[in-house]
């Protein structure tokens, strides 16, 4: 019973902001190992999109300027299986929400950052092994980064960037609808419609003119056409730009957003 | 410490149009161990949630520990520890890995995370599960595994809300002994219950909140012997008035017998314990009366409220949840 009531054990502090990051990161890490649906999300659909993409539109599709089309797909649908993987987040984040994992946190001496942080770096590793592995795939069937290794490791710079945003969106749609399976569908719903009307599969110019307009300042276009600068290489600086203000100003809103809401959510 | 663990003073707080709670006060001195009785959604879970700092309540302080709630949210959580309603633990680590990690998150070493959750293991009886994913668990043993991660922090101020909810009898009763044990060796202990006998066994202060409002407040005993002491439950055989049960023992109950004509059952508010027994015998049988059951048995937490709040009984109250919708306190 010294064990249940010993007060030895007691901290007399706060917890490290580093510890509590550190530690709810491997919680994430390991539930992304351990079930199923963040398991299939992390390694099945990505290679699926590689393969299913390429041989399905590969064909058809013939773009100026690029001799294989795995080099103008592998961007794009590197964009879409981070974006398809963001929507877990929100759904973990309304399932600790409705299990009780969320009070328990913030009956916890550590930070709402905390929490949120330990987050969005576990998806971050999980977005660094789905490009890894996405590239790897695409690269057994032609694709090649044509640029150097400098603008290749800025293209994945970029992707994980890309995959945070999505996380900060995902979190605050989770915390905002309260219930997993809304959760889901809120975070699928966006990045369907902005990839099938966006440049990743086909050039925009092949479009109606109508849609045109919206796919041209669409982030999923702005944010592909920057990997693929850094990819297949041409002018990098002005899509790079364009690209880091879409994800910063999503970003600007996000955060704080998703805070907000983590600090009201018990509330409610 | 200050010499008292929780002092909440005319604490409200209301969701929409919603009075949640509405001026609650509440005492524990420190080292005590306190019952807070109430139906479902009287409020008790969000006192707890103001006291845990999971909720800034509208109006009113309280103070944990020492130390403001409200302004000093990060202070009470050092000393704390929270067993909500729900078993709060991820159902895909193990039961280990669930404590280590909340552990690290109180802010112990890794090796001492380790070892109090290995020692918690042991004390909460789960040492056979403990390397097992928490899915494959069943609810009393997440249960447990929840109160575990409450006591990681050997807390102070230990909050627990209806901790026993879905324990087995055996269950309970092993919880209950651990949650004395933790009282008597200094831990102060809120915790919230439907069952008067939970209360009973393990506060030394009972206070009943109902819509919001704290109705009574006081010692186990105070309260039952201001509920009228025991309850006398007789079912009658068929063909027999009930009635008549009642009229022959009228004289032993300290209140209005309550008759149930309809399913032949009368319930009378009784004191003196087990000793009056002989004398319900001894009275049944002169006036040739047969009982076809007879149970002595503590009030329900319903017909305490009926004592409380004043209201007669409608009829005896046959189940709790049955009874409940008629129960002034309930919603």
């Amino acid at each position: 019973m010294t064990a249940a009531t010993g007060t030895g054990a007691r901290p007399g502090r706060s917890v490290p902001f580093l510890v509590s990051v550190a530690t709810i990161t491997a919680r994430n890490l390991r539930r992304l190992v351990r079930v199923p649906t963040l398991l299939v999300f992390a390694t099945v659909q990505p290679v699926l999109f590689v393969l299913l993409f390429t041989y399905a539109f590969g064909g058809a599709v013939h773009v100026s300027g690029v001799a294989h089309y795995i080099d103008y797909l592998l961007p794009g649908i590197v964009v879409l299986a981070i974006g398809f993987g963001a929507s877990q987040t929100g759904v973990a984040v309304a399932e600790d929400l409705a299990t009780g994992m969320i009070d328990r946190f913030r009956s916890l001496p550590i930070t709402a950052a905390a929490v949120l942080a330990g987050r969005v770096t576990a998806d971050a590793l999980r977005n660094l092994f789905v490009v890894a592995l996405m590239t790897g795939v695409g690269a057994a069937i032609g694709f090649r980064f044509h640029a150097g290794p400098a603008a290749a490791l800025a293209a994945v710079t970029l992707a994980v960037a890309t995959g945070l945003a999505f996380s900060w969106l995902n979190l605050l749609l989770g915390l905002a609808v309260r219930d997993p399976e809304s959760a889901g569908l809120a975070g699928l719903f966006p990045i369907i419609i902005l990839f099938f009307t966006s440049s990743a599969l086909v050039p925009v110019a092949t479009m109606p003119g109508w849609l045109q307009a919206f796919a041209m300042i669409n982030p999923v276009t702005v944010i592909t056409g920057a990997l693929r600068a850094l990819c297949l290489g041409g002018p990098t600086t002005r899509p790079v730009l364009e690209a880091a203000a879409w994800l910063t100003g999503l970003l600007a809103v996000t955060v704080p957003a998703a805070a907000a809401c983590y600090r009201h959510a018990a509330g409610a | 410490m200050a010499d008292h663990a929780i002092v909440a003073e005319g604490l409200g707080k209301r969701f929409g149009d919603v009075t949640a709670i509405d001026g609650v006060d509440l005492e524990l001195p420190a080292g005590g161990v306190l019952g807070v009785l109430g139906p479902n959604g009287a409020g008790k879970t969000t006192t707890v949630r103001i006291l845990a700092t999971l909720l800034k309540p509208d109006r009113g302080r309280a103070r944990v520990a020492g130390f403001d709630v409200a302004r000093n949210p990060a202070a009470v959580r050092r000393l704390i520890g929270l067993s909500g309603q729900y078993a709060a633990v991820d159902p895909f680590l193990t039961g280990q890995e669930n404590l280590v990690m909340i552990g690290r998150l109180y802010g112990l070493p890794r090796r001492q995370a380790r070892r109090r959750a290995e020692d918690l293991i042991d004390v909460l009886e789960l040492a056979d599960a403990a390397g097992r994913r928490v899915h494959t668990y069943s609810g009393g043993m997440r249960r447990r595994l929840d109160v575990a991660a409450s006591l990681l922090a050997a807390p102070l101020v230990l909050f627990l809300d209806e901790p026993t909810t879905g324990l087995d009898p055996r269950g309970r009763l092993a919880l209950w002994q651990l949650l004395g044990e933790l009282a008597s060796r200094g831990t102060s202990l809120l915790l919230t219950t439907q069952y008067i006998e939970e209360a009973e066994r393990l506060a030394g202060w009972i206070v009943i909140i109902d819509r919001g409002k704290v109705i009574v407040s006081g010692t186990p005993g105070q309260l039952r012997a201001r509920a009228g002491g025991d309850r006398l439950d007789l079912q009658s055989p068929p063909g027999q008035d009930p009635r008549r049960l009642a009229e022959a023992l009228a004289a032993l109950s300290t209140a209005v017998p309550a008759v149930d004509e309809a399913a032949g059952r009368v319930i009378l508010p009784v004191a003196g314990g087990a000793g009056i027994l002989p004398e319900v015998a001894t009275r049944l049988a002169a006036a040739g009366l047969h009982a076809e059951s007879l149970a002595l048995r503590r009030p329900t937490l319903e017909e305490a409220f009926l004592a409380y709040t004043g209201q007669p009984a409608s009829g005896p109250p046959a189940e709790p949840a049955q009874a409940a919708p008629d129960m002034p306190g309930a919603r």
